[in-house]
């Protein structure tokens, strides 16, 4: 019999006044009961319109019946056929646009909590399951990857499983990308990105930290090495400013900087070097999900009154309404309908106060999104002694503007063609937000793994002829 | 793993290590500079790249013992290995055409500023080398800097050499009896390197600066390292690290250095407290 309760089983969660001071992970994550509970929910329909909500093609309510079943490796083997990333996904994955937002149950209800059970499913799996054996046969060929984020580790990955010999060259100390420097300890728990890391190297992909592609080593010199196709996955991480004045004051950061700070450089905890100010009040300036982790970071690390400055009003929020709720529910304040219009400094070139002017929404512009309009003269200070800045990120020039024959749109986008992630040069595909701009993790990966299929199908086919 | 080949100590506080490096030593070019940490509590810092050996695959640092990082740095010898090492970032110096240069350096900057005067004078251009120290007893590569210019004039601030006086006051005196640079590239302090912008402004002398600021990953990522120039938003990891010295917003550059100078200074403090117990334990 499926359970009709028309709402999710709930998931336990730290309380929001004992976790806004640590950064132990928000969400707890269901127990056994709690998952068979939520399991028996999905009503295994026929035509399966959540899959088609995923951007990796998830087989959700096979898993789903093997979780009710009470076949948890059963259930992760499924995952992983299409997923090489369930413990990240479940966690980070908007679901609630995605595969959720397709489901029959929430017609009437809520509807399943997919990426709660494929959470449970990965962690069960970390905790109980049997280590992965993997006999492919090599098949002789090298493909390099460039970038060890999401799209990158997904095409690796999936490389890797036909065969295929991989070089993974990542510009950083640490493989993972944004999994690591940009999203929270306490939304993704970074020993549980390391594992997913480290089951790939179990597979023989190799991962080269510490070399920045482009400067190093070019995509020419790749193909001199041997490899017989690259991929691109660099990433969007160049960050944006507002080009108001006061941004080159002492406190004011790009939240790229202030969460790699804490996330990679973990300047959180007492034993590691990195440097952070630790400020009282805090405006950060944005609306996304990164703007969240931003805020809650803040918080995190002690400050008093952390702002959330946005132009538009709620509803047009980027940010998943999860996270717009952890954040309201840990003390952020939301400055809703505002701009900043400069920042304020001592003599010392310290940030003291960010002025704003209040927004009314107007007509709907290109983005279907009504257009914020100033109130003049409505301008008001907020005093602050830190502001960071995350209002979005570009892709990295490095790799495009030292390799002939790669094609950029006019946003430094790489160009790919949308069914095989091919570039305009030959033997180099990309994807992820290096090709969309930012975006998320999920739709990162799947971009890697349609990179994948069509390098497996161009080196199958160039020595077939 | 990275391990040092060489470690030779320039004087009280200055150090040059080779790191093999070959990646980065078949690519680097002057003006370049690299990222390291010295182990997994470390920190990420800049240092431009003084010398490379593309045949024996060696990259050469020369650092200043002035924090936690470099003192950590400098525990290490000949043999050891520092944990990450990352380049060649940044642009390389654009020196081609220029036919007649002054290049000046103060203190640790001269470490950075003799490989541009070597590349010029490899190059065929007349060269002039200007070397501020404070005083005798701290001067390096002294006989380096003689090979590669004209003409080498070494000033200290306390006269304790026999010409006492700041870079400034030697780059004026050579302008003034008549030398027609082309080109200043000026390497050291930020208040040094203003203080020759300054000068070179009124001489309409164009002047290349190196900024060193604080930085995390190099590579566009973080935009800590960014800077005034122009009146424009750059980064001097991608952008830089040099720059037209006429266009640089200095009084915010010199105020960002300090963004984490109390931290710093007790770190360090810290840091040299543990060494003097390891010291009296050993």
């Amino acid at each position: 019999m499926p359970n009709m309760s028309p709402v999710k089983t709930p998931m336990p969660e730290q309380e929001p006044n004992v976790r806004n001071k640590n950064f132990e992970e928000v969400a707890l994550g269901y127990t056994d009961e709690m998952a068979a509970e939520e399991a028996k929910r999905c009503l295994n329909c026929k035509n399966k319109p959540c899959v088609s909500g995923c951007p990796v093609g998830v087989r959700i309510p096979e898993f789903i019946q093997r979780v009710a079943e009470g076949d948890m490796e059963g259930a992760y083997q499924i995952i992983k056929t299409t997923n090489s990333l369930p413990a990240v996904c479940g966690r980070v994955c908007p679901q609630e646009s995605q595969c959720e937002q397709k489901c029959v149950r929430g017609i009437k209800g809520e509807p399943v909590g997919i990426g709660r059970l494929e959470r449970y499913v990965a962690d069960w799996h970390m905790k109980h399951g049997a280590p992965e054996k993997f006999d492919v046969k090599p098949n002789g060929h090298k493909v390099a990857v460039i970038g060890a984020g999401p799209a990158g580790l997904t095409c690796a990955g999936d490389l890797a499983a036909m065969g295929y010999s991989v070089t993974v060259y990542e510009a950083l100390h640490t493989a993972g990308g944004v999994l690591m420097y940009g999203i929270p300890q306490f939304r993704l728990p970074k020993e549980i990105v390391q594992k997913e890391i480290d089951a790939l190297k179990e597979k023989g992909v190799k991962i080269e930290t510490d070399m920045v592609m482009g400067k190093v080593l070019s995509v020419d010199e790749l193909f001199e090495m041997g490899f017989e196709a690259v991929f691109i996955g660099t990433g969007a991480g160049l960050p944006n400013f507002m080009n108001i004045p006061g941004e080159g004051l002492i406190g004011t950061y790009s939240a790229n900087e202030f969460l790699t700070r804490v996330n990679l450089m973990k300047a959180y905890l007492d034993e590691y070097d990195t440097p952070i100010i630790r400020p009282k009040n805090v405006a950060v300036v944005g609306g996304g999900n990164v703007a969240m982790d931003a805020a809650r970071t803040a918080k995190r690390l002690g400050a008093e009154n952390v702002y959330i400055i946005y132009r538009r009003a709620e509803e047009q929020m980027p940010a998943r309404k999860e996270e717009i709720h952890h954040a309201k529910e840990e003390g952020i304040i939301f400055k809703l309908l505002c701009n900043p219009v400069a920042i304020h400094g001592d003599d010392d070139g310290r940030v003291k106060a960010i002025e704003c002017v209040e927004m009314e929404l107007g007509e709907p512009d290109a983005s279907g999104r009504r257009r914020p309009i100033a109130k003049e003269g409505s301008n008001f200070e907020i005093p602050v002694d830190s502001v960071v800045m995350a209002i979005g990120n570009s892709p990295n020039p490095l790799i495009r503007s030292t390799t002939e024959g790669l094609e950029a749109n006019s946003h430094g986008c790489i160009v790919v063609d949308d069914a095989t992630m091919a570039t305009t040069r030959e033997g180099v595909y990309a994807a992820g937000d290096a090709v969309s701009g930012a975006a998320t993790v999920i739709l990162a990966m799947g971009g890697g793994k349609e990179a994948a299929r069509s390098i497996d199908e161009y080196i199958q086919s160039k020595h077939s002829k | 793993m990275f391990k040092i080949v060489e470690k030779r100590i320039l004087n009280d506080s200055m150090t040059l290590m080779a790191v093999e490096a070959p990646y980065i030593a078949k690519k680097a070019k002057a003006g370049q500079f690299i990222i390291l940490r010295v182990n997994e509590f470390g920190e990420r810092i800049p240092l431009t790249v003084a010398d490379y050996d593309r045949e024996k695959g060696t990259v050469t640092i020369i650092y200043q013992k002035v924090g936690k990082t470099t003192l950590m740095l400098d525990q290490l010898n000949e043999g050891d290995a520092i944990l990450d090492f990352i380049g060649p970032l940044g642009k390389a110096t654009e020196l081609e055409g220029y036919k007649n240069v002054a290049v000046v350096g103060g203190g640790a900057g001269c470490a950075i500023a003799y490989p541009q005067a070597k590349a010029l004078h490899g190059m065929g251009a007349k060269v002039d080398m200007i070397a501020g120290f404070r005083s005798k007893d701290i001067i390096i590569l002294e006989e380096e800097m003689k090979a590669v210019s004209d003409r080498l004039i070494i000033t200290t601030d306390d006269g304790s050499n026999g010409n006492k006086g700041f870079v400034t006051d030697a780059l004026r005196k050579c302008i003034e009896e008549g030398a027609k640079y082309d080109l200043v590239i000026a390497i050291g302090p930020l208040v040094m390197m203003r203080a020759i912008c300054n000068l070179t402004k009124e001489y309409n002398i164009k002047t290349l600066i190196s900024m060193n600021p604080i930085m995390i990953d190099g590579t566009g990522m973080c935009g800590g390292c960014r800077l005034t120039v122009g009146g424009k938003t750059k980064f001097a990891c991608v952008d830089g690290p040099d720059f037209d010295g006429h266009e640089v917003d200095f009084d915010e550059a010199i105020k960002r250095s300090k963004t984490y100078f109390d931290l710093e200074k007790e770190a360090t403090r810290e840091y040299n407290c543990r060494l003097m117990e390891g010291a009296k334990n050993a």
